[in-house]
């Protein structure tokens, strides 16, 4: 059987190209590997190497030829040699088609139309857990509920281990895994150096092995170096691989403003890392969603991105004391129902909403408050639901305004609650700035009540 | 099989007044012929001959259009893959390397044709066709990657040796990465940390002599790669890369290193590609006549076939191999070529495991 010789591509992008020389001649015995001829652009010159080994038959292409388009037959090779008589004469087929460029891509059946891609099942009617009656309520902060959490996964998953700067036996730069290193000895609270990028990489590949990883990072802002394995390696792999591989880590750590560190210790990432496809992104505001969204993001099979904030660590809230508390991903939380305006707020800032629907009641503006809890999936169900019922929204976040979460509900609410819109969505954010160090300018820099209070009166036409 | 060391500040690599450097390349400087039945040659030549028909393969096909984006065809290196890999226990340890892919798995004995299939992007692919030449995986096999970002892999590497060191499962990962990588960062935060813990690990680097388009001596203050362990207290290797039972020699040594828990061996295998980068590297700063002497005189399968010759095969028993080998990358071709793309509705499928 005589094979086609076809005109290569030396680039995906390359449609036809020069047959500048011919190195071997009819009748040429060829071996795999041999070179054949050379073929050129006005980019390259590339060799044509033979894969196959006969005789050469035919050449159909002389050598000097522009504009030979790819995939074109420019000789005929005999495998065997009966074959030869075959090769010298045969013409070439027809060229298949999908042979030669851009293959299996046609575009009247591409599969391109929205109606045929089938967007994954959102799980509905998922709430948090009921409390039974009688559970006692404890009184703990961020910081402990933190560590509670991961201690009960540690106790009850082998696999599950934290490594990070400081982690052991510093007991945490901000002794969120204080008493773990007694608890569960070296093996499984591990010090690292300080190499944020050969850790993250680290911890990743300990997930694709099989372990359940918490990486500390001892703020996100460090994080930074290792974004390139959160991303590349932890988000993208499940996908890469056809869902073989999992990688089941959770990355986190305190995120965004602190107080007075300056602009390279000041950064929220949630909106960095709740634009990857394929990370889980959770920011909790108090104490039993701290305990009970870790418990869950160590449990989740995902790669988790789980920020804190350090000036909540030390704040106490209310907890239920369970056995088992967890919480579901993806679901927001409704921390004051309203009717007249919502506010949407997540971490930090979902105190100063609070505070500023305190501040509003007293002006007569019932401000209903959601925290989101998780910033992908983002919970846009209760986000509409929300605004359905008072039709007036601001969102209020601690981090830049420019592609931020809040600009995200912006857009979810134009394209899908649009309708139910009295006034325009507002954003409540930081200023556009890197985050200055001097008290009265960062002050000036970062969102706070009084702000949230405005924006809300004026989507409310109350200023 | 010995189990992996807990870890403790008291046996920290700097407090070890034993330490020996150059002890494993001493070692193998004594015999650096790996003691081969015809057997095992013979699987090496039909390994090695197989990753570089089903290159040769790749490399037409991509050249047709049916394989896309970038393509990085591992022939001259066949060696180092099939050396090593010869010498791993399979179902144990774990392997992973970076783009230059496609020779490891085939080392690995992966089927061909999903490969290939991989290649042309059809859903019978290993990634069902979402991850392409760069991305590809087997956990089966404990094969993880296939890393498009350079170095990427090495860290990811110590994590998996770090999963074995806590399983207590007493295997190791073979972390291959080029003289190119070998410039990151991350694979000195990397080489601190699992010489620091002891970590299972072989560091594989296969120097082929050019990151990209520039040669090593261009790029690297030092090119003697199998010395940069030495600040962290690694003993390297020096190995000849196109010599297949060489390369395997150096596996034995390394390979009992690190299982009886004395942590990481850096290991340098000198080779050769013989192809450009990718596909589209129409590879002009190195000469033709570099690329021909190197094919003639150093080649990996043409002299483990002088050897098996020596050593009574016949060249029609050899032939015979060949020509099996062709036919098996032929139907890999054919079945990646006739398998249909992904369905449409794949596109949102594996993006997470879980529902929320």
């Amino acid at each position: 059987m005589a094979i086609e010789l076809k005109m290569p591509a030396l680039s995906p992008t390359m449609e036809e190209g020069t047959l500048a020389k011919w190195l071997k001649q009819e009748g040429d015995e060829i071996v795999a590997g041999d070179i054949i001829a050379e073929i050129e652009t006005d980019k390259a010159t590339m060799e044509f190497e033979a894969v196959d080994e006969g005789t050469l038959g035919k050449i159909l292409v002389a050598e000097g030829t522009e504009n030979v388009a790819v995939g074109t037959v420019i000789a005929m090779l005999a495998g065997e040699v009966e074959d030869i008589s075959e090769a010298a004469s045969a013409a070439p087929k027809d060229d298949v088609p999908g042979e030669g460029k851009d293959v299996g891509r046609p575009e009247s059946s591409g599969g391109g139309s929205e109606a045929e891609i089938a967007k994954p099942a959102k799980k509905t009617g998922v709430k948090d857990p009921e409390i039974p009656h009688g559970t006692n309520i404890a009184t703990v902060t961020v910081r402990e509920a933190l560590r509670d959490g991961m201690a009960e996964e540690m106790r009850r998953d082998e696999r599950v281990f934290v490594m990070g700067e400081e982690v052991a036996q510093y007991q945490g730069a901000y002794k969120v895994t204080q008493g773990l290193l007694d608890e569960f000895g070296p093996k499984r609270v591990i010090d690292t150096p300080i190499t944020e990028y050969g850790f993250a990489g680290i911890g990743t590949g300990a997930a694709m092995g099989g372990l359940r990883p918490i990486v500390e990072f001892m703020t996100f802002n460090f994080a930074m170096q290792a974004i390139d394995h959160i991303i590349n390696s932890a988000a993208k792999t499940n996908y890469m691989s056809g869902g073989q591989m999992r990688c089941p880590v959770v990355f986190r750590g305190p995120n965004a403003a602190a107080s007075r560190v300056g602009a390279q210790h000041s950064q929220n990432y949630g909106p960095w890392y709740a634009s990857v496809p394929g990370l889980i992104v959770i920011a909790p505001y108090d104490a039993s969603d701290a305990k009970g969204l870790m418990k869950a993001a160590i449990r989740c099979e995902d790669p988790v991105v789980f920020l804190e904030n350090e000036l909540v660590y030390g704040r106490s809230f209310e907890l239920p004391e369970l056995d088992d508390h967890v919480l579901p991903i993806g679901k927001a939380r409704t921390m004051r129902e309203g009717s007249d305006v919502t506010i949407v707020a997540y971490s930090i800032a979902v105190g100063l909403a609070l505070e500023a629907a305190k501040q509003l009641a007293e002006e007569g503006i019932d401000a209903e408050v959601i925290d989101l809890r998780t910033l992908r999936p983002l919970d846009k169900e209760a986000v509409l639901e929300s605004l359905k019922k008072t039709n007036r929204m601001v969102i209020a976040e601690e981090g830049w305004p420019t592609c931020s979460i809040a600009s995200e509900i912006v857009a979810i609410c134009m394209e899908e609650g649009f309708d139910h819109l009295d006034a325009p969505v507002t954003r409540v954010c930081d200023e556009d700035v890197p985050l200055p160090y001097a008290a009265n300018l960062e002050k000036l820099a970062l969102i706070d009540t009084p702000k949230i209070v405005k924006a809300v009166k004026k989507v409310c036409y109350r200023d | 099989m010995a189990k992996a060391p807990k870890k403790s500040a008291a046996r920290s690599p700097a407090e070890n007044p034993e330490f020996a450097l150059h002890s494993l390349q001493e070692e193998f400087e004594k015999n650096k012929r790996f003691d081969a039945s015809t057997e095992q040659m013979q699987s090496f030549y039909e390994q090695m001959l197989l990753i570089r028909r089903f290159e040769e393969r790749a490399g037409q096909l991509y050249g047709l259009g049916l394989i896309g984006g970038f393509c990085h065809l591992y022939i001259g290196q066949e060696a180092v893959a099939v050396g090593l890999q010869s010498a791993l226990s399979e179902g144990l340890d774990s392997v992973i390397t970076g783009y230059r892919d496609h020779g490891h798995m085939l080392a690995y004995g992966i089927d061909p044709k999903v490969i290939m299939a991989e290649l042309t992007g059809r859903e019978a692919g290993i990634s069902k066709g979402k991850g392409g030449s760069m991305h590809m995986f087997s956990t089966e096999h404990k094969f993880y990657g296939g890393h498009g970002i350079v170095g990427a892999q090495v860290a990811l590497g110590g994590g998996l040796a770090l999963a074995h060191q806590y399983n207590e499962d007493g295997g190791l990962c073979l972390a291959y990465f080029g003289d190119g990588a070998a410039n990151q960062g991350q694979v000195y935060e990397t080489f601190n940390m699992a010489a620091l813990w002891k970590l299972p690990i072989v560091f594989v680097i296969e120097n082929n002599q050019y990151a990209m388009g520039t040669a090593v001596s261009r790029s690297s203050a030092e090119t003697e790669f199998y010395r940069r362990g030495t600040a962290f207290r690694i003993p390297g290797m020096k190995v000849n890369g196109m010599d297949v039972l060489e390369v395997r020699q150096a596996a034995e040594i390394a390979f009992k290193h690190v299982r009886e828990g004395r942590g990481p061996v850096l290991m340098e295998c000198e080779t050769y590609r013989y192809r450009g980068h990718s596909m589209s590297d129409p590879a002009k700063y190195r000469t033709r006549e570099e690329v021909q002497d190197m094919r003639e005189h150093r080649d990996p399968i043409e002299g483990l076939k002088k050897t098996l010759i020596e050593q009574g095969s016949s060249e029609d028993d050899l032939k015979a191999i060949d020509k099996d080998i062709r036919k098996v990358v032929s139907e890999a071709a054919d079945f990646a070529e006739n398998s249909p793309e992904p369905d449409p509705s794949e596109l949102y499928t594996d993006v997470l495991v879980e529902e929320y």
